[in-house]
């Protein structure tokens, strides 16, 4: 029997949690899901912790099963994921700064959210403390050797960018260590949703990362759907992937373009600045909003689409269709532009897998995951697209990803619009009788995004976690940049484009 | 290469026509520019960016400002790389308590005179994130905002109709020195 289902069915089954089952263990089996996760026979989702218990999301890969194992710790004390899996760790660190939940043996107990600003300590935890709001000198982890020397960069940077603070150490040239430091756009929302209405803490998930509005705003509605056990329309279901779709298409678009720029090739830019614009301006005429922020809504959508806007996505389409190739082609037969992105920033296939890498950054480094093959939620279970999978890991594989998943969303956007039903586009949302649980995984532009909470008897958001795909995909790119020149950083951070916001939450 | 910057040079330019400045905007600036001229812009405006714990929305659309169809630097507006090179700090987000002495230090470290921003709906008052422990209740909590340019996130017209009347308020009626 697969390892996951076992361990489910040892532990203690939780009623109305949907679509997976969630099982409250003992230490002994939580400790054996730890050393499966450590010897690859599982994947680890997600870790967030409640008030005296802590809860950790598992994939069976080989069988496309989910589950969620949770380990009751009154005394908020319980054993280390990260201690033998190191991608639990700065989950670990922030339960910890929100919970107080302590991970016995962890190699790592520095804070990670908490700066030291908030007044309080503990915020979502059962036991508030009020604390001196000074901010403790934060320390980096040491790399010694000789004539090393240390750059520090941010939070402010000196593009459009988020904040977030990185620490190199550099010999001459080359980056020797990079470690970042985040958690400066904490904004509190997991703490905002406790306790909100259903439709207000839907707002909070769209704002989470804006460049996935859509993606987030899809994995809460359908995290609440399955709570709930709702059916959404047709139509609904089919309109959210064509937003989604045109989501990444967007952010893609750009992102290759900015790639680009950041190595001094303003001419890719331009022209991609433009295809981003312009699904921008088709998403608007569709959806009423540029980046569609609140149209993907608990149970359905909240716009219907008209011919109008159904016209203005096939004009993008084929524009898209019509200029979108030349721009490849230049991208490859650019030699100054390949020297710089092809075999720089490479992550290795071991770490893509071991820390299950999301999106383009997983798929360019061997890790052959896409939720919406995998999980197969419809509508994509009645349509046709491939997953670019590369081997390289490095700037250009990720570019190259990009591109191909360019295509396929272009193929996808065009089988939706010939296939959308009719009928209606949204069902209320039933009353609840007691308290229900949800999750979900979706896949967004960077990678899959979980969402799980819980839904109490009064139809109240008791809880919910949001995590972004950026928790895995951050620490690799420490290890990606190590060992490349300082100068090609930002190539490699903007190949990765990591969500700070998604992250700090 | 050659083909497409060929057809560059025959496609008509894909920049639109200027916007008119926002009504309320000059209002409002109206009130905060209301003391001595110390010094005229000219028609030059720099910009420095600071998220202060936005979720990206409106970095995205600062972004598409740069894009051919705004292309911002027309108007004499650009963003710069250091707060020392500013005139105006254009600040998103309901400013997280994470990033309150960042901004202060980028703030002390931009020379007189200068105007601070604040881009979007949560930059305002926090918005939905107001309440938190974690936020204060937008950027005018941290810094003195001379304009807010309202939206979730303000689409890059909106953007360029705020900055316009900055630069028009500067001009006509005065750049008020901090100090």
């Amino acid at each position: 029997m697969p390892a996951l289902t076992d361990l489910i069915l040892a532990g203690k089954g939780v009623d109305n949690h949907f679509p997976w089952s969630r099982a409250v263990v003992t230490s002994k089996r939580w400790s054996f899901a730890v050393e499966q996760l450590a010897e690859g026979h599982l994947s680890l989702l997600g870790l967030w912790g409640e008030p005296g218990t802590v809860h950790m999301a598992l994939l069976d890969e080989a069988v496309g099963n989910i589950g969620v194992v949770s380990l009751l710790c009154p005394d908020g004390r319980y054993p280390s994921v990260g201690l033998l899996h190191p991608p639990a760790l700065r989950l670990e660190r922030a339960a910890a700064d929100l919970f107080g939940l302590l991970p016995q043996g962890a190699p790592d107990t520095r804070r990670w959210l908490d700066h030291g600003y908030w007044g309080i300590s503990f915020p979502l935890s059962a036991h508030v403390r009020t604390s001196v709001a000074t901010a403790p000198p934060y320390q980096f982890l040491p790399a010694e050797g000789e004539s090393l020397h240390q750059i520090p960069v941010g939070p402010v940077h000196a593009g459009i960018i988020e904040p977030g603070h990185f620490r190199f150490t550099a010999s001459g040239e080359t980056v020797v260590r990079l470690e970042e430091r985040l958690g400066y756009t904490h904004k509190g929302i997991e703490g905002l949703m406790a306790g909100s209405d259903i439709d207000h803490a839907a707002k909070l998930a769209g704002r989470t990362s804006g460049d996935s509005t859509v993606a987030y705003s899809l994995a809460f509605s359908r995290a609440v759907e399955a709570a709930l056990g709702i059916e959404v329309p047709a139509r609904a279901v089919w309109l959210r992937a064509l937003m989604a779709e045109l989501e990444r298409l967007a952010n893609h678009l750009g992102d290759i373009g900015a790639i680009c720029n950041d190595a001094a090739f303003a001419l890719m830019h331009a022209h991609c600045g433009v295809l981003r614009e312009r699904v921008l301006r088709a998403s608007d005429a569709a959806f009423g909003h540029r980046l569609m922020r609140d149209r993907v809504v608990p149970g359905g959508v909240a716009t219907y689409l008209n011919d109008e806007g159904t016209t203005a996505i096939w004009s993008l389409i084929a524009e898209i269709r019509q200029r979108f190739p030349a721009l490849v082609e230049l991208y490859d037969n650019t030699a100054s532009l390949q020297d710089r992105t092809v075999a720089t920033g490479r992550l290795k296939v071991e770490l893509a897998r071991q820390y299950r890498a999301g999106g383009y950054v997983g798929r360019a480094s061997g890790r052959d995951f896409d939720a919406r093959r995998s999980l197969a939620y419809p509508p994509y279970d009645a349509l046709n697209f491939n997953v670019p999978l590369l081997q390289e890991g490095d700037v250009n594989a990720r570019v190259w990803i990009r591109i191909h998943e360019v295509e396929q969303s272009l193929s996808l956007v065009e089988q939706i619009l010939r296939q959308l039903p009719g009928g209606p586009i949204r069902v209320d949302l039933a009353q609840t009788g007691g308290p229900h649980e949800g999750m979900a995984l979706v896949e967004g532009f960077r990678g899959d995004i979980l969402a799980w909470l819980r839904i109490g008897k009064s139809g109240l958001i008791e809880r919910c976690h949001l995590r972004d795909p950026s928790w895995f995909q951050w620490p690799l790119l420490e290890a990606a940049i190590e060992g490349n020149i300082v100068a090609d950083f930002p190539l490699c951070n903007k190949s990765f484009n990591c969500s700070y916001s998604g992250h700090d939450l | 290469m050659r083909k497409l910057l060929f057809e560059s040079l025959i496609r008509p330019p894909l920049t639109e026509r200027p916007p008119r400045v926002s009504d309320a905007a000059v209002d409002e600036l109206a009130r905060a520019l209301n003391g001595v001229a110390h010094r005229r812009l000219g028609r030059s405006l720099s910009i420095r960016a600071v998220d202060a714990g936005s979720c990206n929305g409106c970095e995205l659309e600062m972004h598409a400002l740069n894009n051919a169809f705004y292309d911002i630097e027309r108007f004499g507006i650009r963003f710069v790389a250091s707060p020392r090179h500013a005139d105006v700090l254009l600040v998103t987000g309901p400013a997280t308590r994470n990033m309150r002495e960042a901004l202060k230090r980028t703030y002390d470290a931009t020379p007189n005179p200068k105007w601070v921003v604040a881009l979007g709906d949560c930059a305002q008052n926090g918005g939905c994130f107001a309440g938190s422990y974690a936020v204060v209740r937008g950027v005018s909590e941290v810094l003195p905002v001379d304009l807010h340019i309202p939206g979730c996130p303000p689409p890059p017209i909106e953007i360029l109709k705020g900055l316009l009347a900055l630069l028009e308020g500067a001009n006509s009626k005065a750049g008020v020195a901090r100090n």
